[in-house]
């Protein structure tokens, strides 16, 4: 059977109810929410810590009391929500099918469609950690849905590679559990999380983080007995003749997240640097009328920054069913100079942008005393002067539309080290 | 207690669990058959014994079947153009493959005849192919030699050195965990008993007959096949002196995640050499890549490690064929040690004392494609003509039907779900396996108790996200369903749980 519906959302977490509450506030009625678990919220269902939503609500909440601020709203709302329930396909005409116990599959012709369906953690797989294949070495958001979710800890000595949020609570909130937890190696020579984790997590707890350290070697039969770290070179090559060990029976893993983008390649649209989907300044792909938002367009580190992202593909998705949005030809490219990871969105169409234009971006590599410098079609349109930026930090800043003078061309946003004199 | 400890590993008994089939005689009574070892080759020698009213008893020290060798390897089902001419590996290559067809839609496991490409990439490399097709031609393989356009045609993302290659048609591709895992359950339903987790420690002639003793008790059987993999050595000399040796051979593998079709439409090899043949870059029948393997000698029967500078070795190899691939999609780099005889040719042959102790040692590679003609040249050639072989009559040569809503229509999906809601919840994301499949899998006769067993069943956990989302339903389906604490189920091995205790 084949329904209609006018704003269809994939993924029932901060993103997708942040995105569904928007639109309903600019007058979209016929929404549903389609989620794969057994409640709304998402991953914030597992996150029992607090520390979500200072620019949200202006006040410290834990995941669980975050997501149940959302879930009220879309309750009060009466919008619609399916749970359980898999998307298994989905085309450019914007026909998604969806499967449950109850419903069966369903397909769905949408009038609009937000991408709200998060990310994954990066695992042993993809970086092939050598030596043994025992049990016991688990990505840390996956030893976290054990604890909070089942109350089960996977293990009671404890090293965790990468210095991800998520490791990094996870090394608290196990030592909490009475577990021992040995270290934490960074392959780059920085952290990867948040400075308040580092400081609340590893550094109250005296948990040493080894800087320019990989695991070089995982060892056990069947389960984890140890693992050896070492040093790694600039070329982050591991350098011989520096490896330690540990003797410890779970090796955590927190070496990163990378957007669920399964329906992009059904789409048929090509992953963008961040292995999110390509989008306008209204979290737009290139498919009219199909935006994206949360982690699954770009990996954030504050549900704060998913929640405003996803109100702006919300309003968006309301524009666009009430004709309001429509393409031009002529775009402007937004794209990362040197020293940006990423920049979203990677397409500003002027016409139809706000007065200001929010955009996003991470540096590569921690940077002291620099300018971020803004180019439109090589001509300096905006230097901010930062002491210090962290890749760890997303930054979002705001381009007002008057200072690009025309509809079409590039800009460029680079970081710059500032002039000793 | 002592709360340092991991929990002790609580030993599964799997004989009397339910849907296993207990032995069906009592302790005691003479057993026709053991066979020591449920990789690919017990497994099918068990099924094709099940055709006969004997008493057949498999004994596996994993648990699970096909958890060795049979599990890791390149999952090819080789042409034969490769074994030298009279070798039993030619002989058994060439008629397994031709047995291939029928026997997976039997079993009901995923193969594709896609056809293989040996290529050559210099001028000199074309010459070998000539040779090549003539040992094909010996072994009895139709090849023909393609040019370098036509391969171009074949393969758009080949290396532009190309300079032509050796295609075989009749080269395959095969789940080999399906494999093994649907042959031992049609063997279990046709009446044989499976031990899992039971190894076996000693075998004694005694009288007549041999007793095979196991690390939980003694058996007494007429005779004994010894498909023991790598251990396949230790286990013939429990009877005898033997002049041949297991040289473990390991190698190692990238596996890419099914991302897009088309980076090669057949399999790839380089040319062969006396180290095997070669890196190879070949789709699986699960539509994901396989890029491997190495190919080094070690010293240790159970080292699966992987290591960097090998992987890396193995990524340039498939670099000159294949230039252009994807690294980036890399879900898993895995090894297995491959049972490489000292004689360079299967040993398949009663021992020189007993013709009841059949040794059936040294299957590497082509062992894969050649394990259904070894499987039937034992019962047939071996066993036969010392034991009466009657027809038993409620053999039935297929597995029950395995359910792939994947590959129905959405209207059959539904119907299916109407009959049983269990097919609409969807478990593993990244494989979009459904919880009904994993219960039918849970409900025959093979046990599945852990978790890489439902893995290789399912195919749950075998996506990019290597079970990071599903890993959890997983384990409490597993505890649910065999009524055991979530902390005592096991990821592979004893000892490999992935929970240690209950949190505060």
């Amino acid at each position: 059977m084949m329904v209609g519906k006018d704003l269809l959302i994939i993924g029932g977490g901060s993103a997708g109810m942040a995105a569904a509450v928007a639109a309903y506030d600019r007058g979209v009625k016929d929404i549903l929410i389609v989620e794969k678990g057994p409640f709304l919220g998402g991953i914030l269902n597992q996150c029992i810590h607090n520390g979500f939503g200072l620019q949200e609500f202006n006040e410290e909440l834990t995941g669980p009391e975050f997501l149940t601020r959302f879930v009220h709203q879309v309750e009060d709302r009466k919008i619609a929500y399916k749970l359980n329930s898999y998307v298994s396909d989905i085309s450019p005409d914007k026909v998604v099918t969806y499967c449950n116990m109850v419903d069966g599959y369903v397909e769905v012709k949408a009038k609009a469609i937000i991408l709200a369906t998060g990310c994954y953690e990066r695992n042993a797989g993809a970086i092939g950690i050598p030596g043994d294949r025992p049990s016991g070495i688990i990505t840390a958001g996956q030893a976290q849905l054990y604890l909070n979710e089942y109350g089960y800890m996977v293990g009671k000595r404890v090293f965790i590679l990468g210095s991800g949020d998520i490791g990094l609570i996870m090394a608290r909130r196990m030592s909490l559990e009475g577990a021992k937890v040995l270290g934490a190696a960074e392959i780059m020579p920085y952290s990867n999380g948040l400075n308040r984790n580092l400081v609340q997590c590893l550094q109250d707890f005296g948990i040493p983080l080894y800087l320019s350290h990989t695991v070089s070697k995982v060892v056990g039969k069947s389960h984890l007995e140890k693992v050896e770290i070492s040093e790694v070179d600039e070329k982050l090559q591991i350098i011989p003749g520096t490896s330690t060990s540990f003797d410890v029976d779970t090796l955590l893993l927190s070496i990163g997240l990378v957007p669920y983008n399964d329906l992009l390649i059904k789409l048929g649209l090509p992953p963008s640097r961040t292995k999110g989907a390509n989008v306008n300044e209204h979290m737009e792909t290139d498919i009219d009328g199909i935006f994206s938002c949360g982690n699954v367009l770009h990996v954030h580190d504050l549900v704060d920054n998913v929640v405003a992202e996803a109100k702006l593909a919300g309003v968006s998705a309301a524009l666009y069913l009430g004709g309001n949005l429509p393409r031009h030809n002529e775009v402007i490219a937004c794209l990362p100079g040197d020293g940006i990871g990423y920049v979203v969105p990677e397409e500003i169409d002027r016409a139809n942008a706000d007065d200001t234009i929010q955009v996003k971006f991470r540096v590569k590599k921690p940077s002291h005393d620099v300018f971020i410098e803004y180019r439109f079609n090589n001509e300096i349109i905006k230097r901010i002067y930062k002491t210090a930026i962290v890749p760890s930090e997303m930054e979002v800043d705001n381009i007002p539309k008057k200072i690009l003078k025309n509809n079409q061309g590039t800009i460029t946003i680079s970081l710059k080290q500032r002039e000793v004199k | 207690m002592n709360q340092t400890a991991r929990p002790s590993s609580k030993q599964f008994v799997f004989s009397e669990c339910p849907g296993s089939a207990c032995l069906r005689y009592t302790i005691g009574k003479m057993i026709d058959i053991t066979i020591v070892g449920a990789g690919v080759v017990g497994s099918l020698i068990a099924r094709n014994l099940s055709q006969y009213r004997v008493s057949v008893l498999v004994l596996e020290k994993e648990n699970d079947v096909g958890d060795v060798t049979s599990m890791a390897n390149s999952a090819i089902v080789h042409s034969g153009y490769d074994p030298v001419p009279g070798s039993k590996k030619a002989l058994y290559n060439v008629e397994g493959n031709a047995m291939y067809p029928a026997l997976c839609r039997e079993l009901d496991v995923p193969f594709g005849q896609v056809g293989s490409l040996t290529v050559a990439l210099t001028e000199a490399q074309v010459d070998v192919l000539n040779v090549l097709q003539k040992r094909a031609r010996e072994n009895g393989v139709d090849t023909s030699i393609l040019s370098a356009d036509e391969v171009k045609a074949m393969e758009p993302n080949i290396s532009p050195e190309v300079k032509g290659a050796l295609l075989c048609p009749s080269a395959g591709i095969v789940n080999p965990f399906t494999l093994t895992s649907h042959a031992m359950e049609n063997a279990i339903d046709n009446g044989v008993s499976l031990h899992l987790g039971e190894k076996v420690v000693d075998i004694q002639r005694i009288g007549d007959h041999f007793t095979v003793k196991t690390d939980r008790k003694n058996y007494e059987s007429r005779i004994v096949i010894n498909c023991a993999g790598l251990y396949s050595e230790e286990i013939a000399k429990l009877i005898e002196p033997i002049d041949w040796k297991i040289l473990p051979r390991k190698g190692e593998y990238y596996v890419l995640d099914h991302y897009a079709p088309g980076l090669v439409n057949h399999i790839l090899f380089p040319l062969p050499s006396e180290k095997g043949k070669g890196v190879l870059v070949t789709m699986t029948t699960s539509g994901n890549y396989l890029v491997g393997p190495s190919s080094e000698l070690t010293p240790d029967k159970e080292d699966f490690s992987t290591d960097s500078l090998t992987l890396e070795a193995v990524k340039e190899q498939a670099a000159m064929m294949v230039p252009k691939i994807p690294f980036r999609e890399q879900i898993r780099v895995f090894s297995g040690v491959r049972a490489t005889p000292s004689t360079h040719d299967f040993i398949i042959e009663p021992s020189k004392k007993y013709q009841e102790f059949i040794n059936v040692a040294g299957i590497e590679s082509p062992g894969l494609v050649s394990s259904p003609s070894i499987a039937m040249h034992v019962v047939d050639d071996l066993v036969a003509p010392i034991l009466k072989l009657a027809k038993n009559p409620s053999f039935g040569p297929e597995v029950r039907k395995y359910i792939n809503p994947q590959m129905m229509s959405l209207e059959e999906r539904n119907e299916l779900i109407k009959k049983d809601p269990r097919f609409g919840q969807i478990i593993c994301n990244c494989e979009k396996v459904s919880l009904g499949e994993i219960m039918d899998i849970l409900s025959r006769s093979l046990p599945c108790r852990t978790i890489k067993a439902l893995k290789k069943r399912s195919r749950a956990g075998f996506g990019k996200c290597q079970g990071g989302f599903c890993q959890s339903s997983v384990l409490l389906l597993l505890a649910e369903y065999y009524h055991v604490s979530p902390l005592d189920v096991l990821y592979d091995k004893n000892g490999s749980q992935i929970l240690c205790k209950e949190s505060k």
